[in-house]
């Protein structure tokens, strides 16, 4: 995760240069507003934003003698906040542990699935994936790829099939073979799209039938170069499913991800895994603190 | 696309109708608004500041004339300015032929799917009898499967080479054996990459030298935040693109990314993907969109369909009673009547004006019948004199109409704002537009008929 902090810093240097000369002197209108443009670059959303500058500005009242360090340390420390969440920490009593994994069309639902997989099996989890997206040409394809490449055995049906029997076929697949987690790979489906929740509904609720709880992990998977939107469609899912955790993906380029802090301050889901590059070791659990730092700039 | 920025501008609509005078001062609140406006929806920083820098000296170095009044010419203002952001004409596509298309973008911006959706537009609308997909997307597994497949499903020719490990000498051949087969369009599907990485960012301006491609389109999310200017300026500088394809505005989205990499690289929008069928893609039109963000609707399309299907006797009399300001529940019942017979709601709904921000679905057309419901569960002379309506007869009316009392007081609120602005449209430009759509629209920011929650 290391090289990915100092990637991300890397790429937020010009904001954190800027910043930290908006910081080094008191908070007046335009350096206020600076601060705030610092963080929307960052995907941070408006609301936040206003957040971070009402209590760096409150921390200099407090304080006069108050310098850039110390007013990005108040910054992180709200973002942190927000962010919150404490460690994934999985009951195996409940195995197979059924994971869904949900999102907006190329979130990168299929790929985190794969990667997931790969890092429980790893840690001496055998897993097992459900390719439960039906409807995207070759996604059973995509999926099945990764497996054989992986080692990890995978569920999956005919194009078209309902993915509500394919949710099922793999859960029962898992128990069968005493797999501890079941990865349930859906298709991709805007948030607008209510039949589409709907089917989402319906595969939680048949994987249910096939192991009691079941699924009991429904994570959201985020593109992390998205904006504000994303933060629309987590409330949708969240309310459609009962999301219990999110991914964050694609953190390896320019984008910040900010937009995360916005999801979890919308929904109060923590942040479980953020992807960070191509290879299957590139999924890591996010340390709040840690990412809360870089996003300012320390 | 644009709903949201639309519905804060209605906004900001409301606030200049205010405003008596423009000086500096008195502007400064409304374009404050504008920039919190375009920064909500993911509008770069940057670009939103210099848009209200440049509203703000247009505004302030008008001449005043009689004619227009202050809030009018603002508004006119952020319109032109908006338009420029949006850029002008739409651009036709490259005439040569065989035509070469380069598609390229981040992963999961849907560029396999652009690919064979395009394929389709340009032998429906551009007269290409035989277009080709070249894939060489040769990291994602079965990128070339779903490209395939999608080529079957269309029908038009495939190549690729599942056992190469060089994008660019793939393509190269690919296309030499497309041409030689007769293609008169090829499209090459590549690998999505991000900006950063310098391996990638090389593959593909070794794929542009291989395939030296008419048109190099960006695919991009339409939800793409903030960086999608450096996404942009970054592909642009690799590879000159000619045109942007946004993707997935069937969601919410704002787009106001789509505004920045224009804004930024000077590169057009070209097309819209608007949906998960093959078919679900459009032409953008960037001089109707400037006044849908606005909120002022696409008055010209909506004209063209009202003069279709609406009674013009009826609407003329509506206008009338409008214009005078006497306009009763009786005719907001007929006006809304005229409105369903236009056809689908959602369609309508984004072209008129105020209304952009509102998600048009089974959950408002459920809401067009329930007000329909309580309307028609009125007497008549309730209808002609709404003030009737006392608490006992509202409690009937909702009884008789399956609402609640809530339900029908939210209706009448929101019909006596509408009837309050339309008192505030009296004279100006309001008047012709509604004589000619009879009472369709009337002034920004206030629902239409029957749209309460």
């Amino acid at each position: 995760m290391a090289g990915w902090l100092d990637r991300l810093r890397a790429g937020l240097s010009r904001t954190a240069d800027s910043l930290a000369s908006v910081l080094g002197r008191p908070l007046d209108a335009r350096s206020a507003r600076l601060l705030e443009e610092g963080l929307l670059a960052a995907d941070l959303g408006p609301e936040t934003a206003a957040e971070v500058v009402a209590a760096v500005a409150e921390a200099w009242r407090r304080e006069p003698a108050l310098r850039s360090g110390g007013a990005a340390e108040v910054a992180a420390a709200v973002l942190a906040r927000r962010l919150g969440g404490s460690p994934w920490r999985p009951d195996w009593s409940a195995a197979p542990l059924v994971i869904l994994l949900v999102g907006v069309n190329g979130a990168g639902k299929t790929t985190t699935a794969a990667k997931l997989a790969h890092r429980l099996q790893a840690e001496g989890h055998p897993a097992l994936l459900g390719a439960c997206d039906t409807f995207r040409a070759a996604a059973g394809a995509q999926l099945e790829a990764w497996a054989t490449r992986l080692g990890v055995p995978v569920v999956g049906g005919q194009p078209g099939a309902d993915p509500a029997a394919v949710a099922f076929d793999a859960v029962a697949a898992g128990r069968a073979r005493g797999a501890h987690a079941v990865l349930l790979d859906s298709a991709g489906r805007l948030h607008t799209k209510a039949h589409l929740m709907e089917e989402l509904r319906k595969v939680a609720r048949v994987a249910g039938k096939a192991h009691p709880g079941a699924p009991h992990e429904r994570w959201l998977v985020v593109d992390g170069s998205l904006g504000a939107n994303s933060i629309e469609q987590a409330k949708v899912f969240h309310e459609a499913v009962g999301l219990t955790g999110l991914v964050v993906t694609k953190l390896d380029g320019a984008g910040k991800g900010g937009a995360a802090v916005g999801i979890a301050r919308a929904t109060g889901v923590p942040v479980r895994f953020i992807g960070v590059g191509e290879a299957p070791d590139d999924l890591q659990p996010l340390d709040p603190e840690a990412y809360a730092r870089a996003l300012v700039g320390l | 696309m644009f709903a949201a920025l639309s519905e804060r501008f209605s906004k900001v609509l409301r606030d200049l109708r205010g405003l008596s005078k423009i000086t500096e001062p008195s502007l400064e609140p409304v374009l404050a608004e504008v920039r919190q406006a375009l920064m909500a929806a993911d509008v770069h920083f940057r670009v939103a500041r210099d848009f209200t820098e440049r509203v703000k000296a247009a505004c302030l170095g008008q001449a005043v004339t009689e004619s227009v009044t202050p809030a009018q010419m603002a508004v006119k203002v952020i319109h032109d300015e908006l338009a420029k952001l949006l850029g002008g004409e739409a651009r036709a596509l490259a005439a040569r032929r065989p035509l070469r298309i380069l598609l390229v973008g981040l992963h999961g911006s849907g560029k396999t799917t652009t690919a064979a959706k395009l394929a389709r537009h340009l032998r429906a609308k551009e007269g290409v009898a035989k277009p080709f997909l070249v894939g060489a997307d040769i990291h994602r597994p079965a990128a070339i499967d779903q490209l395939e497949t999608l080529a079957a499903q269309e029908g038009v020719g495939f190549l690729s080479d599942r056992a190469s490990r060089d994008a660019a000498a793939l393509a190269g051949a690919a296309l030499a054996r497309a041409l030689a087969e007769g293609a008169d369009a090829v499209i090459v599907d590549t690998a999505g990459r991000l900006q950063a990485d310098a391996d990638l960012m090389a593959e593909v301006v070794r794929i542009r030298e291989a395939v030296r491609p008419d048109e190099v389109f960006l695919v991009a999310d339409a939800a793409l935040g903030q960086q999608a200017v450096d996404v942009a300026a970054r592909f642009h500088a690799a590879t000159p693109l000619t045109g942007l394809i946004l993707t997935k505005l069937d969601g919410d989205a704002r787009g106001g990314a789509a505004l920045s990499i224009r804004e930024v690289t000077g590169v057009p929008i070209r097309y819209l993907g608007t949906g998960e069928k093959p078919g679900d893609f459009e032409t953008f039109q960037p001089g109707r969109m400037a006044g849908r963000i606005l909120g002022m609707g696409d008055v010209v399309s909506l004209v063209e369909k009202a003069q279709a299907t609406v009674d013009q006797r009826e609407a003329e009399r509506l206008a009338e009673k409008m214009r005078k300001g006497d306009f009763d529940l009786e005719d907001f019942l007929s006006q809304m009547r005229q409105m369903r017979s236009m056809g689908p709601l959602g369609d309508i709904m984004k072209m008129l004006p105020g209304m952009g921000g509102m998600q048009v679905g089974a959950r408002e057309e459920g809401m067009l019948r329930r007000t329909e419901a309580i309307l028609t569960s009125m007497t008549r002379r309730e209808r002609r004199k709404p003030d009737l309506l006392n608490a006992s007869r509202r409690s009937r009316i909702a009884r008789g109409s399956g609402t609640q009392v809530a339900d029908v007081n939210a209706m009448l609120k929101q019909f006596g704002q509408m009837r309050d602005v339309m008192r505030m449209m009296r004279g100006g430009k309001g008047k012709e537009l509604m004589r000619r759509m009879g009472g369709m629209g009337g002034g920004g920011g206030f629902r239409p008929p029957g749209m309460f929650r």
